[in-house]
């Protein structure tokens, strides 16, 4: 039996669980609603305006350089793993050293432009 | 592939899901203790032997409480956040491994799999995680939750990199990507010794991507009340409080394999995996003990601050890091 059987195994049945009990504990729980109680939270006020609406750019700019780093650093697995399956270590490290060359140079570049800065 | 194997397989399946109910309470049992006791208080003592039902009473509490559905509130999304924020909480558990192989007839391992791709099966696990965060603060359209939610996903994926680069370093050494064979690589050595600095990095990622103190912004409650779970009541709120836990426990069992050696230390003869289970369960316990100190002992980070610390210090750190136990590597093979 492939090892993912079990793990798709854990996986369903965590999720059998978390929709199980919500639904299950639907007939235990009271319900009495009104206006007060359904309204967004907001330390007692009416609440003012939508949620949704603008915020900082910081965010936004935070998650595509996740993106950035979180893929190239990706690359880095396989490189990690062949340095116990070569024997050329040297030039093995010389390839991971130049990419990582490159990354930090996007990364100085970066911090240079100030997109790092939280508070600018 | 008879019955007993799958009998072995759905018994390991089902003890591992046992984990999820149980092991929030006690260890929100074991923090509230914890923090009575550094705080010069009494902590919780009415319910049970000194308070030892108290978070069993608080579950069977919230099960029977109202869960409110805000008006303007994105109901399907709503309703499902906190099932995307357990599931891969406790998927997650699949890969880690508890204590060695026994043979009692036939030979299984104390793990659910050994999946070759174990530690990039945990960390994507850890990423989904963020799609829960990401989906209650949409969904519960109140600004604190809004506000919460952006923070945390991206304190969330900031850590991540951290965490990626810490883990990395670990298997420039181990050469595999499976949580079974990082242990078994460590039976000489804990990879702790050569990557001191990587575990440093991984411990302090694992307390960012857990949002806990003092790394825990999205619930700073002096400003956000609650964070992205703000509008989340009875059991859907007790949703994230496991997931919560069991990302807690995950890390400190995934910090204890990676870099303490997992199940390793001295064995009683005949009884090996009765102690590989135990050495793995106080290196766990280890972990999880510092995570409640941190939150007794360190004051709170302010946001900038936190993603500075995470941009400007850590990754640089971390980069280095690697390229560092790569040099060592390349010289002690």
């Amino acid at each position: 039996m492939p090892s993912w059987v079990a793990v798709v195994l854990l996986f369903a049945l965590a999720f059998l669980f978390a929709v199980g009990s919500l639904v299950g504990t639907m007939a235990l729980k009271p319900r009495r609603k009104y206006r007060a109680k359904v309204t967004a939270y907001e330390s007692g006020m009416e609440p003012i305006g939508d949620a949704r609406g603008r915020h900082s750019i910081r965010f936004y700019l935070v998650a595509v350089t996740f993106l950035i780093f979180d893929v190239e650093l990706l690359f880095f697995y396989p490189w990690a793993l062949y340095f116990n399956m070569i024997d050329d270590r040297v030039s093995l490290f010389g390839v991971g050293a130049v990419f990582l060359a490159i990354l930090a140079t996007a990364f100085v570049y970066e911090w240079r432009k100030g997109a790092l800065d939280w508070n600018r | 592939m008879d019955f007993w194997d799958w009998f072995i397989v759905v018994t390991k399946v089902l003890a591992v899901f046992l984990l999820l109910p149980v092991a929030p309470l006690a260890l929100v049992l074991f923090e509230r203790w914890t923090l009575g006791r550094l705080q010069s208080r009494i902590g919780p003592n009415r319910v049970g032997w000194r308070g030892s039902l108290q978070t069993a009473a608080d579950g069977l509490k919230l099960g029977i409480k109202e869960d409110t559905i805000p008006a303007m509130a994105d109901k399907g999304i709503f309703w499902f956040a906190p099932v995307m924020m357990v599931t891969p909480a406790l998927a997650a558990w699949a890969v880690v491994p508890f204590g060695p192989p026994v043979d009692v007839g036939r030979t299984f391992g104390l793990w659910v799999a050994d999946l070759n791709v174990g530690v990039l099966f945990f960390l994507a696990m850890g990423s989904l995680g963020v799609y829960g965060v990401v989906m209650s603060g949409w969904a519960s359209n109140s600004k604190y939750a809004h506000l919460g939610a952006l923070r945390s996903s991206a304190q969330i994926i900031s850590y991540e990199l951290v965490l990626g680069l810490g883990v990395l370093a670990v298997i420039v050494y181990s050469g595999s990507l499976s949580l079974v064979d990082i242990v078994n690589a460590q039976a000489g050595l804990w990879f702790i010794v050569p990557q001191f600095i990587g575990f440093l990095l991984f411990l302090i990622a694992a307390v960012g991507e857990t949002n806990r103190a003092p790394l825990d912004l999205p619930e700073a409650e002096t400003e956000l009340v609650a964070g992205f779970h703000v509008e989340y009541s009875g059991m859907r709120w007790a949703f994230f409080f496991m997931a919560e836990y069991a990302n807690i426990l995950l890390m400190s069992a995934i910090a204890a394999t990676l870099f303490l050696g997992g199940w390793h230390g001295w064995t009683i003869p005949g009884l090996e995996a009765i102690s590989g289970v135990g050495w793995f369960v106080l290196k766990t316990g280890l972990f999880v003990f510092a995570f409640f100190l941190f939150r007794a002992a360190l004051p709170r980070f302010r946001y900038d601050q936190l993603m500075n610390f995470c941009w400007k210090i850590l990754i640089p750190i971390g980069a280095l890091n690697l390229l560092a136990a790569a040099a060592l590597r390349m010289a002690w093979s």
